[in-house]
């Protein structure tokens, strides 16, 4: 965006304080404009107020990301990628997570195919509170048969709601795609250097988002970036070639690293959301396990260096698992809090008999335990203790987490060990070596509890209750 | 049809459409629709006005077309749209692109290098190393075209000095070594490629073995005798014993210029310091996610104890995949931006304990213990990909040296990143073919 302090979105705002936005004032709703938490739409008399608008439509423009935005597919499961503002997360938090795509191709069995989406879109680990999962089906043209790669793309719409990406240098086959698929807004993959005109007419004849492929030649990308934009084809992604290995592959994260810094710099030609294509991979390694482990090195390069959509291959879990969460740790934002607050917090419904834990009040750290405890259904105390929002094993070796910040921690929650039955602290394994500390500290018993909480359901099937 | 229809020829058109229903609604002189509906629309009432608005401007397009306006493009270019009628394919296309040139300018902020550190001596600087390994110099973000790098990033694989407890996948590959830290400092040296050897302590905890500090020094001999590569010293990560460990190690590495690991403001780091600068050892200044911190303690090290500046390596913490990673991608990102830009306490080099990464349940667990899951597959192969990515991760990041574990993680990760620092060479891939690629 063009500004970047609250009072430069002040003045564009109607500074009456009326509140419909639900702050409290005008000037706290700017902060949350530059912020990104709201959007200009939000100040609901800006909008709806004739003589406010001049002042919306500068706002807007002034607001808008430096990388455009673009959206593929519709409804719930559409994609928006792009929308960044900076180079680097602290300086705000990068927005639009890297969109995953894995391939399928038109010259699959069907069984083959249904079975792989399905694979696809089923795919979710559980991280924090929430599913880590997939987001689109790349469907690549390998026969160059327009009406195969329309019977392949019909197949996979048939069997998955994840948008589309669709494959193919042949604008024939694109068509043959296009006519089964417009409604559902998929990507264009791709035009290039000789078939960039057909291409760009296909995307404006069916009003869909198209990359735009120019192989370590950013002269060429930016052209043709910005003769679509100047004809009307804003939904642009940039292609500059995945070189998978060697000299390559550094001139590859150079690309990058070029476009993204001239985009957030001001040059609206390029400020466009760039792919990463990591399946290339697959064309320099032939044993399975090695593509895997390189595609997901390229990928993991580029989910931390402006990358806003890729297209693998890999469905390995061993590939996929490393890819959500390297994607989740780029694109968490900076700003949310490092931790909970320090407290008791009771698991399900704990009586007097049920266990009390202690764990750290990282954030990180206690949702995994909670989620440990609370999907194996563990009635239990667990307390978060104020380590500064350090991890358990840190914690204890930098002295954040001691026995006197534990009987600290059950203290000021109010915890009554008295009204537990068996008047037993469990520390986490990591934390063992407090144990002599803490039975002097607290005069409670303790007992070790497992390295890792994955652990804790079998732990108490074991151990608890104690032994008397 | 005529040429020379005028604006007022828009009444007569409009006449024909069921607009006078429509309250509220003017068209003024600059064909600009005035909405005010005055207390907001109801969806149905937006819905008829967008309509009406809709055919009233597709009328005012067709005058605009008889003017000879291209109408079409404007309403691509303006709705990202087409018009209701199709191109005939061809009869739309864009004629030719645009030239452009691509350029973009280079971090002039980026004015302050990184200090150089160097570990290992060799015979010409009074020891026994084979080679030296030179950390940092950095002037710019690692790999970016800004500046070359100097210095390549280095491995130092972890050595214990009594057996452990480590994942399986570790594990099998130390079997035959775990009960002798020279012949472990050798296998990995030989078979794994290391550039360096860390050599830990963790016997020495008193909640452990307490083993004396010249006891543990005996083991620090050893392993130099057992390997020629540079050599980092670790203590056990207790506060009050460390301090004393590393005392006695210094001593008898004289002359080796190892990394003493480590400085942290939790423990006596003036003793650390000390045991440094009086035998020729380079420190490492560790310190927990905390880029404040950071700066303390090595303030600390240089002005209270004296430390060289080119004999300080920071540790500013790793967090595994999955378990803080973005806080220690950012906190390194941050220190060595703001190095590059000339805060003088954060010129450092780093070093990243990515062994961490195995404490990740994903990369040694045999199953997601949520039976929400899907399927983790087999954990093998998991666990040295954990590594890798943790490691690569901080490398760019600006990351200079890695302590690691597991041979794999060892030999993909110094592969992409000597890739990445532009040192190997491979046969170029028409990458042009992608998509039909049969794999």
């Amino acid at each position: 965006m063009k500004i970047n302090s609250p009072l430069e979105a002040y003045k564009f705002l109607p500074g009456t304080n009326c509140g419909e936005c639900g702050e409290t004032s005008c000037m706290a709703f700017a902060s949350h404009l530059i912020d990104r938490s709201l959007q200009a739409t939000d100040c609901i008399p800006l909008i709806e107020e004739k003589k406010y608008k001049k002042k919306y439509d500068e706002l807007v423009t002034l607001l808008a990301p430096e990388i455009r935005e673009v959206v593929i597919g519709v409804g719930d499961n559409a994609i928006s990628i792009g929308g960044d503002d900076v180079l680097h997360r602290h300086k705000l938090t990068f927005f639009n997570k890297t969109a995953l795509a894995y391939d399928v191709w038109d010259t699959m069995e069907e069984a083959d195919l249904v079975e792989r989406v399905n694979k696809i879109q089923d795919f979710k680990k559980f991280y924090v509170g929430d599913y880590l999962t997939l987001d689109m089906i790349a469907v690549r043209s390998v026969s160059n048969d327009p009406e195969k790669f329309a019977a392949t793309v019909k197949k996979v719409m048939e069997t998955t709601d994840f948008p589309m990406v669709l494959c193919s240098f042949e604008p024939a086959v694109l068509r043959a795609g296009l006519e089964v698929a417009a409604e559902k807004r998929p990507l264009l993959y791709a035009a290039n250097k000789d078939n960039w005109q057909e291409v760009a007419a296909l995307a404006q004849e069916f009003n869909v988002p198209v990359t735009v492929f120019a192989p370590n030649d950013l002269d060429l990308l930016k052209s043709m970036a910005k003769t679509f934009a100047d004809n009307g084809i804003e939904d642009v992604v940039l292609d500059p070639g995945t070189f998978p290995t060697g000299k390559g592959l550094k001139t590859t994260l150079n690309n990058f690293l070029k476009i993204r810094r001239a985009g957030i710099n001001g040059d609206r030609d390029i400020a466009f959301p760039i792919m990463a294509v990591p399946f290339t991979a697959w064309m320099a390694h032939d044993d399975e396990v090695s593509a895997s482990y390189w595609e997901t090195v390229v990928a993991s390069i580029f989910t931390v260096k402006y990358g806003d959509i890729m297209i693998m291959h890999s469905i390995e879990p061993y590939a996929l698992m490393p890819q959500l969460h390297i994607r989740d740790t780029m694109y968490t934002d900076p700003r949310k809090p490092v931790t909970v607050d320090p407290a008791v917090y009771e698991i399900g419904s704990p009586t007097a008999d049920s266990p009390l834990l202690v764990t750290t009040n990282f954030a990180l750290t206690y949702y995994t335990v909670e989620s440990d405890l609370s999907s194996n259904g563990v009635d239990c105390y667990l307390t978060a203790i104020d380590t500064d929002g350090i991890g358990v094993e840190a914690a204890v070796a930098g002295g954040q987490l001691t026995a006197a910040k534990i009987k600290k921690g059950l203290d000021d929650a109010g915890f009554d060990m008295g009204k537990l039955t068996h008047k037993v602290i469990v520390l986490p394994g990591l934390a063992a070596r407090l144990q002599g500390d803490v039975e002097d500290e607290t005069g409670a018993g303790v007992m070790i509890g497992p390295a890792d909480s994955g652990r804790l359901p079998g732990w108490m099937e074991q151990n608890w209750p104690p032994q008397k | 049809m005529s040429n020379k229809m005028k604006l007022s020829g828009l009444t007569d058109i409009l006449k024909d459409l069921d607009v006078q229903s429509l309250e509220g609604v003017t068209i003024e002189g600059d064909i600009e629709l005035d909405i005010s509906g005055g207390g907001g629309l109801n969806p149905a009432m937006a819905y008829a006005l967008g309509h009406e608005a809709a055919q009233i401007s597709m009328h005012v397009a067709n005058i605009a077309r008889m003017l000879g306006y291209p109408v079409d493009q404007l309403f691509a270019a303006s709705m990202g749209g087409v018009p209701q009628q199709a191109p005939v394919a061809g009869a739309s296309r864009i004629p030719e692109l645009l030239p452009a040139k691509f350029d973009v300018s280079k971090m002039s902020e980026w004015a302050t290098p990184i200090q150089e550190v160097t570990l290992g001596a060799t015979s010409a600087d009074g020891g026994s190393r084979k080679n030296t390994v030179t950390l940092g110099g950095e002037n710019a973000l690692p790999y970016y075209f800004d500046a070359e790098m100097p210095h390549r990033n280095y491995v130092t694989m972890d050595v214990f000095d009594m057996p452990i407890s480590m994942a399986k996948s570790v594990k099998e590959n130390y079997g035959d070594v775990i009960n002798d830290p020279a012949d472990w400092a050798k296998k990995v040296v030989k078979d794994f490629n290391a550039d360096m050897v860390t050599i830990h302590l963790i016997s020495t905890d008193p909640l452990i073995d307490d083993t004396p500090a010249r006891e543990a020094a005996k083991v620090v001999e050893d392993v130099l005798q057992a390997v020629k590569v540079p050599i980092v010293i670790g203590g056990s990560g207790n506060p009050k014993k460390d301090p004393e460990v590393l005392e006695k190690a210094a001593e008898v590495a004289e002359g080796e210029r190892v990394l003493l690991a480590s400085a942290s403001l939790n423990l006596d780091y003036e003793r650390v310091a000390k045991a440094a600068t009086d035998h020729g050892h380079a420190v490492l200044s560790w310190t927990q996610l905390e880029i404040n911190a950071q700066k303390e303690l090595n303030r600390k090290l240089m002005k209270q104890c004296n430390v060289p500046r080119d004999s300080i390596v920071m540790d500013p913490t790793t967090a595994a995949l999955g378990y803080g990673l973005d806080y220690a991608y950012t906190n390194m990102e941050r220190i060595r931006l703001a190095g590059l830009m000339g805060d003088d306490e954060l010129t450092f080099p780093m070093s990243s304990g990515t062994t961490n990464a195995w404490g990740a349940r994903e990369s040694w667990m045999k199953e997601s213990p949520l039976k929400q899951d899907s399927d983790w597959g087999p954990r093998e192969y998991r666990g040295p990909i954990w590594e890798i990515v943790t490691g690569l991760t901080l490398s760019l990041a600006g990351n200079d040296m890695f302590m690691m574990m597991h041979p794999t993680s060892v030999q993909v990760l110094k592969e992409i990143t000597q890739t990445l620092y532009g040192s190997i060479e491979a046969e170029e891939i028409d990458i042009t073919k992608w998509i039909g690629a049969e794999v």
